[in-house]
């Protein structure tokens, strides 16, 4: 006998359902932290080996206990709040990035159902935090919530270095909002649907919904080219990665909006920068290339594409020089905003042709 | 409803709860020996000359600005967008209009050189 898996309410099963939910969660914020923490040793290994040096290879074997040892040091060193800082600002600064970072990935479906029993009955568990019909408005929303943390931070140092890290990054941020916002708009289009785990569902089918492409799935960055690429270089710009990290150019800047900060504070805003690293990952690898479907476990095929996609940011980093702010903005403005409106009047055309 | 945003809630809560923590116990255990240059903002180690709360440049007022404008736009086209394939031919040709009107005010921006960064 075939039993139809029920699903776990909060009204009918309320103990269940949050322990399963707590459980998802600390299973994603722990996997979260210790990617980040990788993360920033994978990047430093891998820049060292393209510019072929050794990366760090001291703290234990192949310097695998680098992340740790300097997480351990940060928290050592001393806090330092300036004494002509707004100390509240200055304080919430970091927690206001490093929160909406996290928040994102609740919503990032990173695995199909999982069943199990339990009292006799058969229950499906989505592998993900909440599944939001709204989600992508929401990951939309938290990055915008970011930018507050950063102009908190510059307005709050009161240092010239720090207001100035602070505004470009707040410019340039929401120019490139701008274009990832309409990028997605495409997307939408074909999907019907803004939750995460629909627009996964969709590109499960087979390319174009026609049997002799069936080989190939219907992975969104077959069918837009355009938008993936806008997205890529969009997010790569609204997470300030090389080469569009301007808000903390060392030689202009000292070291932007984080000038100021030292100890926990300044750990807060790396982390929020490899964790914004991840959810951007996530996103496209959830938008562009079919999320967690593929030949292995859902979860497994999600983090391939995810740290494949974290290796080409890093491999970005180690290749390009940095923007001149100029060309930033017109980058930004007059070339990706009108490409997107461009590629959503495309798209609709194709699909009432269709 | 709830179900879908409790856990939103918990993860919000959990990620303030580590950011404050982490703060908290590294000012608990980290060294104190304060001292007035120390505290003063960092200048490249050149005494301090004036206030960072000075006014900036205009540029970036103008660019708030018309993020504002086409954001409402994104947002704007994000239910139409669900929503495209059974709207049809008029759903199409009404937000084409829409676009158009706001193109109308990119290109005016444009043109006024609003975009230029010198």
């Amino acid at each position: 006998m075939v039993m139809t898996p029920e699903v776990l309410t909060l009204s009918e099963t309320p103990w269940l359902f949050t322990g399963v939910m707590l459980g998802k969660i600390i299973v994603a914020f722990v996997a979260t932290l210790l990617i980040v923490a990788y993360a920033t040793y994978a990047e430093r290994k891998i820049i060292g080996r393209m510019q072929t040096r050794m990366g760090p290879n001291m703290t234990g074997p192949k310097g695998l206990l680098q992340p740790i040892a300097d997480g351990l040091k940060l928290f050592f060193k001393e806090d330092i709040i300036p004494s002509q800082s707004h100390w509240f600002a200055f304080i919430l600064a970091p927690m206001m990035i490093l929160a909406p970072a996290f928040v994102s990935i609740a919503v990032v479906p990173f695995g199909g159902d999982l069943q199990f029993t339990y009292d006799g009955t058969l229950y499906a568990v989505p592998m993900q935090i909440t599944d939001l019909n709204i989600g992508l408005l929401f990951i939309v929303a938290m990055a915008g919530l970011g930018v507050y943390g950063i102009v908190l931070a510059g307005l709050a140092s009161n240092s010239k270095y720090a207001l100035l890290g602070g505004i470009r990054s707040t410019a340039q941020m929401i120019s490139y909002e701008l274009a990832v916002g309409l990028s997605v708009v495409a997307i939408f289009m074909l999907s019907e649907t803004l939750s995460l785990r629909g627009i996964v569902a969709v590109q499960q089918l087979p390319l174009w919904g026609s049997d002799s492409l069936s080989f190939l799935p219907n992975w969104y960055i077959f069918t837009q080219p355009l938008a993936f690429c806008l997205f890529v270089v969009g997010s790569m710009a609204e997470i300030n990665r090389t080469p569009f990290d301007l808000p903390e150019a060392e030689t202009e800047l000292v070291s932007g909006f984080c000038t100021e900060y030292s100890a926990m504070k300044y750990a807060l805003f790396f982390m929020a920068e490899y964790a914004n690293m991840i959810t951007v990952s996530a996103v496209t690898t959830t938008l562009f290339l079919g999320g967690w479907g593929g030949p292995f476990w859902g979860w497994i095929n999600f983090l391939i594409k995810v740290f494949a996609f974290m290796f080409f940011f890093i491999w970005i980093r180690a290749t390009f020089p940095r923007l001149r702010y100029d060309q930033l903005m017109y980058l930004g403005w007059k070339i990706m905003l009108p490409l997107a409106l461009v590629n959503i009047v495309i798209t609709g055309i194709a699909i009432l042709l269709w | 409803m709830l179900e879908t945003y409790l856990p939103i809630l918990v993860v919000i809560g959990i990620a303030f709860a580590f950011a404050l923590g982490s703060v908290v116990l590294s000012r608990l255990i980290g060294v104190k020996k304060p001292s007035e240059v120390k505290l003063a903002p960092y200048e490249c180690g050149m005494p301090i000359i004036g206030s960072a709360q000075e006014r900036f440049s205009i540029k970036f007022y103008i660019v708030a600005m018309l993020f504002i404008l086409f954001d409402i736009e994104a947002v704007f086209l994000y239910p139409w967008a669900v929503m495209f394939k059974r709207l049809g031919i008029f759903g199409f040709v009404e937000m084409g209009v829409f676009v158009v009107i706001l193109l109308v005010g990119f290109v005016y921006v444009w043109k006024k050189g609003a975009l230029e960064w010198e």
